[in-house]
């Protein structure tokens, strides 16, 4: 069932010149391809169809959606039928009534008026009451399929029932499952009466092929796929508020239908520009820890961490926080405290935290969770291409030819977009896949890669420059390109440079392990495109070398011509919801909103003008300088908003030493973690269901968060933010976001035609929006490159420290997996643990029975950081040598044994690569087992 | 602030510029280092040169000695 506000419009929209049609007597101009029922339902004439809707290409089975044609005989089908110039249709009539009655008369004789629940918003029943069916003349005997499939109700799904019973077989859920996700999981199979829909090979859905990305659920025209959700309340919504999703950096546009105030479903818009009415298991399903009973929903306060929580008023706790930052302040000096925005905030919220640190605490020491993880991509795409984001929108890769994923799972990660890039590739583009563990994407239904470069943690550098090495050496650069647009002498030196035999694949094999002949063929591949575009994650980021692969990754699309225009550029995806935003908003300890530097007086002058205080001009602390600062004393104080550095942070036993030495902590979130176990005073914060603001997506995408409940603990972020900064002296007064966003527009050139009224008028603004591109910027350097000529970097290879040794002999990587999200805070609150409910270990067949250990063993891993112990899963997804284990679980410690490396530019941890271990064990480590058994794990709360 | 951390983060910048600006690498770390380290950083990095630079590599340290020439540093 599609949301219940929207106009379905029968076929998807397309390209094309515009053509005019007449229908029923009414003109209108549609482009050239569109289907006449969505010509006719854009001139308000809809047309009864059952197997049609406009997510999905028409299928024409339903026989409802008939017209009369001037000129044409007979009565064809509207869903399968393209206009033409002049066509003139009809669309009622004595005939169509009769064919429309007598085809509904049969799907009511299978599916008797009143089989759905009312909240279902039946399409069949509904059209049927309209033609004035109540019942069937076909409907004799056991003609009803309930009475054929009595044991038809599979409720294997945590989130939604599939009842065979009610199915009209019209093939929709099919179609979206393999059309809109790609998966293929789902078929019909029987004939007559006994057809059916079939997951997998006649499974329960639970047990399929099927993702849950709910996709089917919202196809499906009847009750036969219904939410459990809306089961459960069974009544139409009384609302609907659109809204942007909170998890992974799509940002998908999501419609919130809500009934007592409570949220009943959650459905892809189908407007939205980045998820064109798509969503996944976590978007769609997974919202309900936002009213999971561990929310925490009054202040707590306490005088050392050892001392049970006491929950006081809002006014305690935050007069409390600001007198310790300001005693800390007095006592150790202005540069002892400072503050951390998060990716998982909004815009306004993380510009309010980084204005707090600058404006009230007086120094620059304000970070954010984006430095864990796209900080390099800052750095290195701002140092070649002169702008710290990516070059494309999604819709782009419909476009490309040749996509190279280096170092992400979108499949995983980032699954509505592998949805859009999945379908690209299986209308021919090829696909060039860079990284240790063999994806999802290296092999699915009907998608392969063409060349997987299956290298060894850690040497990305050394597998950009032989492929860039190919390009130069085997005269498939685009030089006309390179000599437009790009500085001469930076690429002369860089031509020099990655022409060198020791850059070449044969010169490589034997540090990447990919051999020479597959680096030869996959950069031949991307350099002939002709439109050949890069995805990438965190495997490129979280390296000692990250911003050298960034710059790498630059210097390749920009000597092969592939930036500038659709379906090509250089795209990463981003891992949480605003990791983009947070960045935009000068969370950064040495920018402002924009990526200005502090030190530039022009742009602290604007700044000063506007906030009335005089700001530093010094670069601040970034988060691992904050853990050395506090070890030595020198750091006291910390705001942290939406952060869990305790689980999140390489290198545990360090940060936890760090957090252990400070005086005060003020955690800013909406369940307890790890690092609260650290702290001093505990802020409530708000889900994205409870606030305004907005996200800006990995295409740079901004998009309105709009409220749809009330803040459980009384108060948005940024207004708890707020009273922070007004308890400290610096008075702050907005009464909504939009004013918050108002100043970011009145400060940040890229930002300056951004409004909520636009925002609102156009759905969604991709920056840079000024006077330049008042509409936004869809595609980035289209004529010349942000910075004017692209500049090419010298990337040398610098293998990482950490080198496997006979004591530490395997190279542990780390990922995600679909259900679960980062830490877990929010998706290990919901029924997403069904599919996974404990991080695993992956480990080479080969390297387990060297070490006699068999699936599900656990077993203990050990780095020189520390320890810990998991279960072990045995796959050939990851190489001889490699292992691989997610990190949603704080029981599992992965971060107990990554280690303090990081990027040389931006301190960005070298997540992804880590010596270490593995020996079989009889059980978890004590500590493990008293998590474990001790879950939920709620810290002791006192009363007042 | 473990000295010997900031010596191998000096390092490892160094290690970048001396790929990319050859002769000019030391101006490129001092550069590095003005803008991304926090002043306490810095005058701990100096201090560790003066104290002999134990670790540091050339162009870490021909960097270092050209910030320790900016009065606004220390």
């Amino acid at each position: 069932m599609h949301a219940h506000d929207h106009h379905d419009l029968g076929t998807p929209a397309v390209k094309g010149e515009p053509v005019t049609l007449e229908i029923d007597g009414v003109s209108i101009t549609v482009p050239a391809g569109t289907s006449v029922i969505r010509a006719a339902a854009l001139a308000h004439r809809d047309i009864p169809r059952l197997c049609a809707t406009d997510t999905l290409k028409s299928f024409g089975s339903c026989r409802l959606c008939l017209v009369h044609i001037e000129g044409r005989k007979g009565t064809p089908a509207s869903c399968t039928t393209e206009v033409v110039p002049g066509m003139k249709v009809h669309t009622q009539s004595e005939q169509l009534e009769r064919l429309r009655r007598n085809v509904l008369e049969l799907y009511v004789s299978e599916h008797p008026m009143g089989s759905c629940p009312a909240s279902a918003g039946c399409e069949l029943e509904s059209l049927a009451a309209q033609h004035g069916i109540r019942e069937s003349r076909y409907a004799v005997g056991t003609t009803a399929r309930a009475a054929h499939m009595p044991a038809a109700v599979d409720a294997s799904n945590p989130y939604f029932v599939a009842d065979d019973s009610l199915c009209i077989v019209c093939s929709r859920c099919v179609r979206a499952c393999e059309d809109q996700q790609g998966t293929f999981a789902l078929t019909i199979e029987g004939r007559g009466l006994e057809s059916r829909v079939a997951a997998s090979q006649r499974q329960p859905f639970f047990e399929s092929e099927c993702v849950s990305c709910g996709a089917c659920v919202e196809a499906c025209p009847t009750g036969a796929l219904l939410e459990k959700s809306v089961i459960a309340v069974d009544q139409l919504p009384e609302r609907s508020v659109r809204t942007t999703c909170a998890y992974c950096g799509v940002g998908c546009s999501l419609i919130a239908e809500v009934s007592a105030d409570a949220v009943t479903r959650m459905v892809p818009d189908r407007a939205g520009r980045a998820n064109q009415g798509h969503a996944c298991v976590k978007g769609r399903f997974a919202y309900g820890y936002a009213t999971h009973g561990d929310r925490v929903t009054r202040p707590l306060i306490r005088e050392r961490i050892t001392d049970e929580w006491r929950e006081v008023s809002w006014d305690e706790a935050i007069s409390h926080a600001a007198a310790e930052f300001k005693r800390i302040q007095a006592k150790y000096g202005r540069d002892s405290i400072g503050g951390i925005t998060s990716s998982r905030c909004t815009n306004e919220e993380t510009f309010l935290v980084q204005k707090l640190v600058r404006a009230a605490f007086g120094n620059n020491n304000v970070d954010t969770c984006a430095r864990v993880c796209h900080s390099p991509t800052g750095y290195g795409l701002k140092h070649t291409l002169g702008e710290s984001a990516g070059t494309q929108e999604f819709v782009s890769v419909q476009q490309a030819d040749v996509i190279m994923v280096i170092g992400a799972s979108p499949t995983e990660a980032h699954p509505v977009f592998a949805s859009q890039m999945k379908r690209r590739l299986r209308a021919g583009a090829k696909l060039i896949v860079v990284d240790p563990r063999a994806i999802a994407l290296v092999k699915s239904p009907h998608v392969a890669a063409d060349y997987h470069l299956r290298l060894l943690p850690g040497t990305n550098v050394a597998v950009i420059n032989a492929l860039a090495h190919v390009v130069v050496t085997e005269g498939l650069t685009r030089d006309d390109y390179i000599a437009d647009r790009c500085e001469r002498e930076s690429y002369e030196k860089w031509r020099a440079f990655i022409s060198d035999p020791k850059n070449s694949p044969e010169a490589v094999e034997t540090v990447t392990g990919v051999p020479a002949a597959l680096v030869r063929g996959a950069a031949r591949l991307y350099a002939r495109g002709p439109n050949s575009a890069i995805y990438y994650g965190l495997g490129v980021t979280e390296h000692s070398q990250g911003t050298t692969m960034v710059m790498g990754i630059a210097n390749l699309a920009m000597a092969t011509g592939n930036l500038g225009r659709e379906g090509v550029g250089v795209s990463p995806l981003r891992g949480q919801n605003n990791v983009q935003g947070s960045c935009d908003m000068g969370s950064f300890p040495h920018e402002f909103s924009g990526y200005r530097h502090v030190s530039d007086d022009a742009t602290r002058g604007l700044f000063e003008s506007m906030w009335k205080v005089q700001l530093g001009s010094e670069p601040g602390l970034r988060i691992p300088n904050m853990f050395e600062a506090a070890l030595d004393g020198s750091f006291k104080g910390l705001y942290i908003q939406g952060e869990d550095f305790a689980q999140s942070d390489p290198n545990t036993a360090h940060v936890t030493a760090a957090l252990s030495a400070m005086e005060c902590i003020v955690i800013q979130d909406i369940f307890h973690n790890e690092t609260a176990k650290f702290a001093h005073v505990f802020l409530p914060g708000s889900s994205f269901l409870e606030k305004d603001g907005t996200f800006t997506n990995a295409e740079r995408r901004i998009s309105r968060v709009r409220k749809v409940i009330e803040p459980l603990a009384g108060f948005a972020d940024w207004q708890v933010t707020m009273r922070l900064s007004n308890a400290l002296g610096y008075a702050m007064d907005y009464s909504h976001p939009s004013q918050i966003m108002d100043e970011i527009a009145a400060l940040t050139p890229t930002f300056t035609g951004v409004s909520y009224e636009k925002l609102d008028r156009l759905g969604s603004i991709q920056w840079p929006c000024n006077d330049a591109a008042p509409q936004g910027t869809p595609t980035m350097h289209v004529d010349q490159f942000v910075r004017g000529k692209g500049k090419f970097h010298v990337t040398a290879y610098v293998p990482t420290r950490e080198r496997t040794s006979a004591k530490y002999p395997l190279l542990l990587t780390t990922g995600r997996v679909l259900t679960q999200y980062n830490v877990g805070a929010q998706t290990r609150r919901t029924a997403n643990l069904a599919w996974h409910s404990e991080d695993r270990l992956e480990l080479h067949p080969h390297d387990a029975e060297a070490r006699g250990i068999e699936h599900g063993d656990w077993v203990g891993v050990t780095s020189r950081a520390g320890d810990t112990v998991l279960r072990v899963e045995i796959t050939d997804r990851v190489a001889p040598g490699v292992v691989y284990t997610t990190f949603h679980f704080p029981e599992s410690g992965a971060n107990l044994i990554t280690t303090e490396n990081s990027d040389w530019a931006t301190n960005c941890p070298e997540y992804k690569v880590t010596a270490v271990q593995v020996v079989k064990v009889a059980q978890p480590r004590a500590w493990q087992r008293r998590r474990q058994e001790a879950a939920p794990a709620e810290p002791a709360v006192s009363p007042n | 602030m473990d000295v010997q951390r900031l010596v191998a983060m000096a390092n490892d910048i160094a290690a970048f510029f001396d790929a990319e600006s050859g002769n000019a690498a030391p101006e490129g770390v001092r550069n590095h280092l003005s803008k991304f380290w926090e002043p306490r950083m810095r005058r701990e990095i100096i201090e560790h040169l003066r104290k002999g630079g134990e670790g540091l590599c050339p162009t870490a340290s021909a960097a270092i000695e050209k910030l320790a020439a900016d009065p606004s540093v220390s």
